[in-house]
């Protein structure tokens, strides 16, 4: 198995506990993991982004090649559209649609509402309202990742173990809470893949 | 025993040299090497062993820490970013001439595309001129690897090794393999060569005279290092020399091999024979090196055949900016365009609608109290300047505070800002943090105080080293004794809590003293609120944060 993922945000936002969940399940899985952060100045509200590559082979670069993506994983529409020259022709794109306004000149949301609807393969919706249905606000990056498991090949409970991992030391409540926000990203997305099937 | 653990770069490497039988770590804060040495003060064998990992005032101070362990026969690591190793060069240019005793790498993490950084400055020149073996990792694994490998060369060789990390090599995970238990620490024993020691003239030139000695067999462990590889192939029409990271991209776009022969290079002084054994079967010559053109520079004059070199020189890869695998098969491909199979059509156009989203300074930070109030007190004067410095406060250049006028290095905000007032600058105002303030702001602080040069510093004090993730900070409770102790007016050393409510009563202190035709000192003090939030959620509050104040 082989699966490249670009994860993208607004620094603070969480995208780094997301690959720390994937790291961590496929560490256990014996898989090889390559994953390239950015710390630093850039954390301080600009964009981040980190590319995560898990392979059942070793892996040679920490960086995707563009075109090589088989997700962008996003916590913010436009930081998810900022990197679609790495997804692979048959990538998908799951992206929060709430956008994070912290400066001046950010686009009108249907310029990037229209731009996202122009890619084929697309899950993008308000994941910060589904974690506060399911869960509490603060868990909508465990939303997206749940949105983005059916694309990632990792059962779903090795990443459930992963999240158990992860935020084990604060408590079983915050796991539970986090695992439901998780479920119930992955099931929209899974109810989205049926809709298709339909059609 | 092997273990496989997940582990940054910088995190292989730490873990590396505890399991090594490490004996001290010393380091200043900087991206991308922060997390060595916070690695090594999280790790239990540092408390079991009482492992020295306490941060030091800047770089210069840890690497004497360093050589001064090695010294004594110990092993000893000291961490930097690529710039620290400016302000650590005098001692370790002048390592090379003492030579170490127990081993002692210095760590050195470069930022090329300066994600966090103010130049793209390449650590092997430092090296190169001071005549010290550099290890260069490909991979984690290499990091963790070369942390063992690089003591033992330094102990073979009695000479410092620089280890020379990259941004992506850093702050990048990768599975590691690692032993599962570590080393003894090296027994405290002196050098053998004693008089090298003191770099009294006639000491340094017999010195000088072995450590050019000793770089001809150093040249000779690089041909057989085990981190430095020939790879034959087939097509002699070409033969690529990669060393760090930027293999990793060459086995990227070649997943089966690639079709030209390689010298993968890993380990320096540069290995002669491996250079020109590929020069000599091959017609032409490319190089593929992170960061500046070092190599390319140096074949040029190692090569005997005249074969021509592509590279960073020629412009095949970008002279700036980091390397990646897309950029490294570009260049394959502007040298052998042929290799169609390399071409990569189906990439997506980028968008169109994004625009940059540059950092800023987070909600609530005192430093935005403090730009605030200063530019509302500025805008009264007719031509203002304001000198910066190094940290989150650098951050008051960009919008909404467009606050200062110069960012050059650690310290030369309050050095800048009096030479502008010796110019007949008025108002001269120089801003720095705290933790800038210790490591480099106090031997300036000094040059103005002599002269009494009409400056306003503001040390924008929040009680940490906000910019790399919060480390404690050298001067936090002690910045009044500081200043007044190097001899600033106890009159015009003020402090004041930053915060909105304090506007108007920080525009008056900043426009008394900026009226103040003398030097003045003002601590506008408030916690970062990063390390405030973690404070709190572990229920410590300042607990010893508290700082004394005048």
């Amino acid at each position: 198995m082989k699966t490249d993922i670009v994860l993208a945000g607004v620094g603070g936002q969480g995208i780094l506990s997301i690959a720390t969940i994937l790291g961590a399940a496929a560490l256990k899985e014996n898989l090889h993991i390559k994953q390239a952060e950015v710390h630093g100045m850039s954390q301080r509200g600009g964009d981040v982004q980190s590319n995560l590559r898990i392979s059942s082979d070793p892996i040679a670069s920490d960086l995707i090649p563009q075109g090589g993506a088989d997700l962008i994983v996003s916590l913010e529409p436009m930081e998810a559209l900022r990197y679609v020259s790495w997804l692979s022709p048959q990538g998908w794109i799951v992206t929060n649609t709430v956008p994070f306004v912290n400066i001046p000149n950010y686009p009108e949301e249907v310029v990037i509402k229209s731009e996202l609807d122009a890619h084929s393969n697309v899950v993008a919706f308000d994941m910060d309202e589904l974690a506060k249905q399911v869960a509490s606000a603060r868990s909508s990056n465990m939303v997206l990742l749940g949105a983005a498991a059916p694309f990632i090949d990792l059962a779903p409970e090795i990443i459930e173990d992963g999240i158990r991992t992860v935020f084990g030391s604060k408590g079983e409540k915050i796991v539970e809470s986090n695992i439901k926000a998780f479920r119930a990203g992955m099931e929209f997305t899974r109810g989205l893949i049926e809709a298709r099937k339909e059609n | 025993m092997k273990t496989r653990k997940l582990l940054l770069g910088d995190e292989a490497l730490a873990l590396g040299a505890l399991n090594a039988g490490l004996s001290g770590a010393y380091a200043y804060p900087g991206t991308p090497s922060t997390e060595i040495l916070e690695f090594i003060q999280a790790h239990p064998l540092t408390a079991e062993r009482n492992i020295h990992s306490h941060w030091s005032s800047n770089e210069k101070t840890a690497m004497e820490e360093a050589l001064g362990m090695s010294y004594c026969g110990k092993r000893a690591i000291t961490s930097m970013k690529h710039v620290g190793l400016n302000v650590a060069a005098d001692p370790f240019v002048n390592s090379a001439m003492t030579g170490a005793n127990g081993g002692l790498l210095v760590i050195s993490a470069d930022d090329p595309s300066m994600h966090s950084s103010q130049n793209e400055q390449d650590s092997r020149f430092y090296a190169d001129f001071a005549l010290i073996p550099v290890l260069e990792p490909s991979s984690q694994q290499e990091a963790y690897d070369m942390a063992d490998y690089g003591f033992r060369l330094s102990e073979e060789f009695k000479i410092p090794v620089l280890v020379r990390l990259v941004t992506r090599l850093s702050h990048s995970r990768a599975t590691v393999e690692v032993d599962a238990e570590p080393k003894a620490e090296n027994e405290i024993h002196y050098p053998e060569q004693a008089p090298q020691w003191v770099l009294m003239p006639g000491n340094s030139k017999r010195r000088y005279v072995r450590l050019i000695e000793d770089y001809a067999r150093l040249q000779e462990s690089s041909e057989t290092s085990p981190f430095n590889r020939y790879t034959d192939a087939a097509d002699k029409s070409l033969g690529i020399i990669v060393s760090g990271l930027a293999a990793n991209y060459l086995a990227e776009i070649f997943p089966e091999g690639c079709p030209f022969p390689t010298v993968k290079i890993s380990q320096y002084p540069l290995p002669k024979k491996m250079i020109n054994r590929l020069a000599d079967e091959c017609e032409a010559l490319m190089v593929i090196e992170e960061g500046q053109p070092v190599i390319e520079k140096a074949i040029r004059g190692v090569i005997k055949s005249g074969r021509t070199i592509y590279g960073k020189l020629s412009g095949e890869l970008p002279r700036t900016g980091e390397l990646t695998p897309d950029s490294v098969k570009e260049g394959i491909l502007k040298v052998k365009p042929d290799l169609t199979s390399l071409r990569n059509e189906d990439v997506k156009a980028a968008s169109t609608v994004t625009v940059p989203r540059p950092p800023a300074l987070c909600q609530g930070c005192s430093h935005r109290d403090v730009y605030s109030a200063l530019n509302d007190v500025l805008a009264e004067y007719e031509s203002p300047r304001v000198f910066g410095d190094i940290g989150c406060y650098t951050l008051g250049y960009l919008s909404p505070f467009n606050a200062i006028h110069t960012v050059v290095d650690m310290g030369a905000s309050i050095t800048m800002a009096k030479g502008a007032a010796d110019a007949g600058q008025h108002p001269a105002v120089a801003i720095i943090g705290d933790s800038t303030f210790t490591h480099s702001g106090m031997t300036g602080l000094l040059d103005a105080v002599n002269e009494n040069s009409p400056v306003t510093v503001i040390i924008s004090d929040n009680l940490t080293t906000g910019m790399t993730g919060g480390q404690d900070s050298q001067g936090t409770g002690k910045l009044e004794e500081i200043c007044l102790g190097l001899g600033v007016h106890p009159d015009h050393l003020r402090t004041i809590d930053a915060l909105p409510k304090n506007h108007d009563d920080m525009m008056k202190l900043f426009r008394e003293e900026i009226e103040y035709p003398g030097l003045s000192v003002i601590i506008s003090r408030r916690e970062c609120i990063q390390t405030a939030r973690r404070h709190a959620s572990a229920g410590n509050k300042n607990v010893h944060r508290q700082p004394k104040t005048i």
